[in-house]
C-alpha cells in the first residue's frame, strides 16, 4: 500500500467499513511510514476535537427566541 | 396452526408520525419537530454562513419553508435529511448574497490540490486541547475551520459534527457519494494541517 492509496482509505476506515484485508494492508503502512502513522492519529483527534467541542454555543436564551418566532411565523401562514 | 412470520417489521422513523400529523395541520407535531431540529439546523447555517445574525435568519427561514412544502416531503429521505438540505441551501445562497463579487458553490475550490497533501508531519502533544482555555480553543476552532472553502466546510460540518452518514450528507447536499468522499478527505485534511500549528510537539514546549 502507497501513502495515496492509505489516504484514499482514511474515510472508510475512521467509518470501519474497511474489508479485514484492507484493514490489515492499513495497518502493516501506518507500521512502516511513520508519517501515514501522525497523519492517521492526528486526523482521528482532528475530528473528536470538533465533534466534542461545541464550536458555535446555542445559549437556551437564543433557542427560546428563535422558537417562538419560527412558531409564530408558521402559525400566522395557515 | 401458527404462520411463521417471515418479514421483520421495518423500523419506522417517529419522525415519520409526527410529519404525517403535521402534514394534517397538527402544529404541535410540527413543534416537536422544531424542537428536535432547531439546534442542529442553526448548527448547520453557523457552519457554513459563520454569522450569528445569518444563522438565526436562516433557522427561521429554513423551518418556515419546511413547514410551507411539508406537502412536498414524500418521506423518501429523513425528514432531518430534508430540512437539513433546505438549511444548506438557504445558507449557500446567503453567503452568495454577501459575497456578490465571487459564486459560492459546492463545487468551489475542488479543483485545487491545496491543503489536499499531508505536510506536517508532527506528532501532536498529548491532550492538545487541554492547552488551551475553553474560549481560546473554541476561538482556534472556528478560526481553523472558517479558513476551509465552503463546500469543505459544508461536508465537514454535516458528516463529521453533525454525524450525518455519507449518503446523508451526499442527499443533502445534492452530490454524489463520491464527491462527499473526496470533499470530505480534503477537509479533514486541511484542517489537520491547520490545527498542527497549534497542537504540534515543539522542543522549546511553547505555544506557537
Amino acid at each position: 500500500m502507497t501513502c495515496t492509496e492509505f489516504l484514499s482509505k482514511l474515510d472508510d476506515y475512521f467509518d470501519g467499513k474497511v474489508d479485514a484485508d484492507v484493514l490489515a494492508e492499513v495497518r502493516a503502512h501506518v507500521k512502516k511510514c511513520s508519517h501515514c502513522e501522525v497523519v492517521l492519529d492526528t486526523t482521528r483527534k482532528t475530528i473528536s476535537i470538533y465533534r466534542e467541542n461545541e464550536v458555535y454555543e446555542f445559549p437556551e436564551e437564543l433557542r427560546e427566541r428563535l422558537h417562538a418566532a419560527i412558531m409564530k411565523k408558521c402559525s400566522k401562514a395557515r | 396452526m401458527p404462520v411463521i412470520q417471515s418479514q421483520v417489521a421495518e423500523e419506522v422513523h417517529p419522525d415519520v408520525a409526527l410529519v404525517a400529523r403535521a402534514k394534517l395541520g397538527d402544529t404541535a407535531a410540527f413543534e416537536q419537530l422544531v424542537r428536535q431540529y432547531e439546534r442542529q439546523i442553526f448548527r448547520v447555517a453557523q457552519h457554513i454562513t459563520q454569522n450569528r445574525e445569518d444563522a438565526e435568519d436562516i433557522t427561521q427561514d429554513a423551518f418556515f419553508k419546511a413547514y410551507e412544502k411539508l406537502d412536498q416531503f414524500q418521506g423518501n429521505s429523513k425528514f432531518s435529511t430534508w430540512l437539513v438540505r433546505i438549511a444548506v441551501n438557504e445558507s449557500l445562497m446567503r453567503l452568495r448574497k454577501r459575497k456578490t463579487s465571487r459564486t459560492v458553490s459546492m463545487d468551489e475550490d475542488v479543483q485545487t490540490e491545496d491543503g489536499s497533501i499531508p505536510r506536517d508531519f508532527a506528532e501532536w502533544r498529548p491532550n492538545p486541547e487541554q492547552l488551551y482555555g475553553q474560549s481560546e480553543l473554541g476561538e482556534i476552532l472556528r478560526k481553523t475551520i472558517q479558513g476551509l472553502p465552503p463546500g469543505f466546510r459544508t461536508v465537514f460540518t454535516l458528516r463529521d459534527v453533525e454525524n450525518l452518514s455519507t449518503e446523508e450528507t451526499a442527499e443533502a447536499l445534492g452530490l454524489s457519494v463520491p464527491a462527499v468522499k473526496s470533499r470530505l478527505l480534503r477537509a479533514r485534511l486541511q484542517l489537520r494541517e491547520r490545527l498542527s500549528r497549534y497542537f504540534r510537539q515543539t522542543n522549546e514546549g511553547a505555544k506557537p
